[in-house]
Formats: structure tokens, sequence, C-alpha cells
């Protein structure tokens, strides 16, 4: 069965917002209603999002690296949120396993915002009711839109590649492949919710040099040369041939 | 978890109104079995029964105010097949409605025997309607508990404890409401429920220090490590992604220091259990119970307030380990 989710690299992710600003912009233009904001030019601004970057600090100082993390809904494999809701408006579809809340159904009540782990779901002031990230349900399958746009919001904004949409029960997609490659994995493992977003761990390259590789030790020139090695002012082989 | 005084009045409510019912009904069933003197049906049995309806209802308006829709309160009673939420909306208007129907058996006296239990025990009508509230009362006190109970990561409502706690501190508090009355009609039974009153009352207190105790110990599953996925021992947070709080820090802080929260726990141990048990002892010795009665209701249905609020601000939901710092 189908499981539509985002893998997010953490690897590469710089923590610039777009994919906050281009999920709000497209998530409060649409159908559903607005994503409501409360002082959005004054003092203590606040508003519903269904996506943020956060950032964390790794080690004390100096060793120590930023990491920007972006989070939304995971879309949990064994949604916790969903049976206690006690109308029914939060569901998981069974055709892609997109977590959805229906807005015309929800009582707002906030419980499956209690039943949620990571603080995915965001309780609208204005409309008081319960949302959380559709996956871009309304963006997805649009045929209007060209193959190439039909991802979510987020993941078209992001600049460098951070944010990949695909079906992670698909063993032969490219999310699935960088998740197995890639060291992919899942927040909060021990709730046993099985969260369909999967996270690609910060992937450091070291390089290591070695003093003897500033020089160039295999000089042939200088290898096979007479001891004790010659000054390096002194003629090269290119310099002999060049004077030819 | 941030305290919804909607859901406090609820719980505590309700809580008194079904501890009443039980504590009328087993007064009844006493009297059937010809261990207490029988009761006046209008005087004491009926508007025993409007009262627990009154706290029932009131607690039940008090619900209303936790919706952000009220107007499709209606659509909460169709999950009850996974949802103790659901389910507690289903039981709820039953309970309220046994209970009225209790009170109205007897104000209507339908007190004829309708047949003869092992040839010696005369069954009527409010026997009967009386045991289908208590089964209803009990149940609405499981799935109250449930709600909080079943919620895993809240590691510290995840226990049979809270559901324990649910049905002993609304029973103790309606077998003290039960003596007042009692004490206020001027009937015989005043003793049968201040002894009950302190009995449950004491029990309650067992359970919930259990529960405290419990808590203090607890060690938290989730850490900054599990939360971002990554291993190492120092982790913190400078940016949440909302400079001015969001839903996830109004719904999950209580945004009280710590020394609050400890002098509001001394105040419930001292409210719901160490005084009410001193002014229930004293009432029953003493010529002036009406007072010291209704004393003993009041601070014990304030002290629970007081313990309701602890009991949501105890909780730390690990959806805060994502909302440590703003800077």
């Amino acid at each position: 069965m189908k499981q539509l989710a985002l893998i997010i690299d953490l690897n590469v992710c710089v923590g610039c917002h777009a994919c906050v600003t281009s999920c709000k912009e497209w998530n409060t233009s649409g159908w559903a209603g607005p994503m409501s904001d409360f002082n959005p030019y004054d003092a203590n601004p606040t508003g519903t999002f269904f996506n943020r970057v956060q950032t964390f600090e790794i080690g004390t100082f100096p060793n120590t690296e930023t990491l920007h993390f972006p989070k939304s809904c995971l879309h949990c494999e064994e949604p916790p949120c969903v049976p206690v809701c006690p109308t029914g408006a939060s569901f998981k579809r069974e055709a892609d396993g997109i977590v959805l809340v229906d807005y015309d159904k929800c009582i707002g009540c906030k419980y499956c915002s209690w039943a949620c782990p990571y603080g995915a779901r965001e309780f609208d002031q204005q409309q008081k009711v319960m949302k959380k990230c559709t996956l871009c349900v309304d963006r997805i399958y649009d045929q209007t839109l060209p193959e190439a746009e039909r991802k979510p919001a987020c993941v078209l904004a992001c600049p460098t590649n951070a944010r990949l949409f695909g079906d992670v029960h698909d063993p032969e997609s490219e999310v699935s492949k960088l998740i197995r490659e890639n060291g992919g994995y899942q927040l909060m493992p021990e709730w046993g919710t099985n969260p369909a977003n999967h996270y690609l761990p910060r992937r450091k390259i070291h390089l290591k040099i070695h003093e003897d590789e500033l020089l160039r030790a295999d000089n042939p020139l200088k290898k096979e040369g007479l001891l004790p090695e010659p000054p390096k002012e002194q003629q090269t082989l290119d310099d002999i041939y060049m004077s030819w | 978890m941030h305290p919804a005084f909607s859901v406090i009045f609820l719980t505590t409510l309700i809580g008194v109104g079904q501890g009443l019912f039980l504590a009328l009904y087993t007064g009844q069933v006493y009297s059937m079995m010809k261990l207490l003197p029988t009761q006046d049906s209008m005087s004491f049995y009926a508007t025993g029964s409007l009262v627990a309806l009154g706290f029932l209802v009131a607690g039940l308006f008090a619900s209303f105010f936790h919706l952000g829709r009220m107007e499709r309160a209606w659509r909460s009673a169709s999950k009850w097949r996974t949802s103790w939420l659901s389910r507690e909306v289903i039981i709820l208007p039953i309970a309220i409605g046994l209970v009225a129907l209790y009170g109205a058996a007897h104000y209507f006296g339908w007190n004829q025997p309708l047949f003869i239990l092992a040839q010696t025990q005369p069954i009527d009508l409010t026997q009967i309607i009386g045991a289908l509230a208590t089964v209803a009362t009990l149940t609405l006190f499981i799935c109250t508990g449930m709600i909080y109970a079943c919620l895993k990561f809240l590691q510290e409502w995840h226990s049979p404890l809270t559901v324990i706690n649910y049905i002993l501190l609304g029973g103790a508090s309606g077998f003290t409401l039960a003596a007042a009355f009692s004490a206020y009609i001027g009937n015989d039974i005043i003793s049968f429920y201040a002894l009950w009153a302190i009995v449950l009352t004491i029990t309650a207190f067992i359970t919930r220090s259990a529960s405290l105790v419990r808590n203090n110990h607890l060690k938290a599953k989730s850490n900054p490590q599990t939360a971002i996925g990554v291993r190492h021992t120092i982790i913190s947070q400078k940016a949440q992604g909302a400079m001015c709080g969001s839903f996830n820090t109004r719904e999950f802080f209580h945004g009280q220091s710590e020394a609050t929260l400890k002098m509001l726990r001394s105040i419930f141990l001292m409210m719901v259990f160490i005084i009410p048990i001193g002014l229930l002892i004293a009432a029953t010795y003493s010529v002036e119970a009406i007072t010291l009665f209704m004393a003993a209701f009041i601070v014990q249905y304030l002290g629970l307030i007081v313990e309701r609020w602890y009991f949501f601000s105890d909780a730390r939901h690990p959806q805060n380990l994502y909302y440590q710092s703003v800077s």
C-alpha cells in the first residue's frame, strides 16, 4: 500500500525557512480557509503554521554544530492522534497514508493534539478547529498542474533539495533508496508511532591531510635523485626541457 | 500541560454528582438489607437525586466550554469504538438520564415490589433503576479516567492509578456531600455517610499519594536525542520557529514555577484529605454538625479543583522537547 511521506535531509538544510513561508502561502490560500494570524505586524505576533524550522546547537562552544530542523506532521503509520478523535474528523487515508483533519467535522476539543508526541497539530484560533500538514493533498493530485509541480509546496520551495517527497513503501522509489542508503531515521521511535517522514542525518566528510601530502613526496625527479635531497630552487626536468 | 478550567470543572463536578448518587443508592441497598433504617423517598432520595443531577448537569455544561465548535458537539458520539472521549460523551447523558429516572421513581413513589428475589427480598423499580444507574456511573468514572490514562506518552497519566483516583476522589466528595445533605435534612444515617466519606477519603489519599510518588520517580522515555535523532549528550535549542509562542507553547506549558507547583500540591493534600477528614470526625461528635459537614464538603471540593489543576500541570508532554527556547 502506498505511503506518501517527506524525507528531510539534515545534511543540506541551511535553515532558510523557505519551506515555512511557501507552506503558509499555499495552505492559507486554499479552499480549506485561511490559516489565521493574530497581531501579524504588531507586538507578539502568533499564528497557525503547518511547518516550522527549528534550530539546535549540538556540543559546547567552540566545538559546536548547528542543526536546522524542519518539523511538520510526520504522517505516522500508527497515528496516535486518529483513534482518540471522538468525531472521526481525524483520519488516515487508506489510499496514500496521508493523515488529515476534516475541518467540517472537527469540534475543536484538542484531544488529538494531546495524543501527538511531536506537537505536529495546531489549533486555529479563528476557525476553532485543529489543523495540520496535509502533505499538500490539494496540490499533489491536481491534474491541471504540470507533473513536475505535483509536489508539496515546501518541497518545491527548498533551494538546497533538503526536502524530498515520495512513496516510502515502494522499495525502488527515490525516497526509499535514500532512507536505505543514507541512514534515514524516524523521530521518537520509542512510542511505536512509526512515522512515515524520515530524516537523513548529518553526513560529515572528514578531510585529514598528512604532512607528506603537502609536498609532492612522490616527485620522481626528487625521489630517484641523489641523496641528500636536492634543494627546491635547483633545476627540474621541466626547466631543462623548456630550455631546449 | 496547560490546565483548562472547563475540564477541571467538568471532572470535579460530575465526580461529586456520581459520588452523591452512589452514596444515595448505597444507603438504599443498606436499608433494603435492613442494615439501616429506611429513608423517606421524597425528602431524601428524590431531593438527593436532584442535587446529584444538578452537579452532573453543571459538569456537562462546563464541558461545552472546552470545545471550539459547540454546535458540532453531537458528532463526538460517533467514534466510541476507538475513543474514550467519545465513550464518555455517550455515557454521561445516559448516567444523567438514569439518575433523573431514579429520582423520579422515588418522587412518584414507584416502590411497590415487582417480584421477590430469593423468596425473601422484594425488588421494586427504584432498586432496578438504581442498579442500572450505578453501572452507568461507574462506567462514566472509568471513561473519564481512561481519557487521560490511555495516552501512553503522557507517562504521568498512563497508569491504572489515574482511573482509580478519579473513582475514589469522586466517591469521597460525593459521600461527604451525602453526609452534609443528611445532616441538613436531619435524618438518622449521618454517621453512616460520614464513616464512608472518611474511609473513601483515606483510601483516595493513599492512591493519590501513590501516583504522586510514581510521577516523582518517572524516567522520561523521550529526550532531546530521540526528539531530533542526534546522538550527543549536549543539545540545546536556539530557535523554535516562532518568536512569540504558538499553539504548542500555549497548550502544553502551565507556565508556573516549581515552587508554585509544590505549594499547590501541599494545598490540595491538605484541602482534599487532611482538613475534610478532621472536619468529618469533628462533625460526627458535634452538635453543630450541619456547618461542619458543609465546611468539609466545600473545603474538599475547592481542594479537588486545585488537585485537578495539579493533575494537568503535572503531566509533561514530550512535544515540549521541541519548544525549550525562543532566542
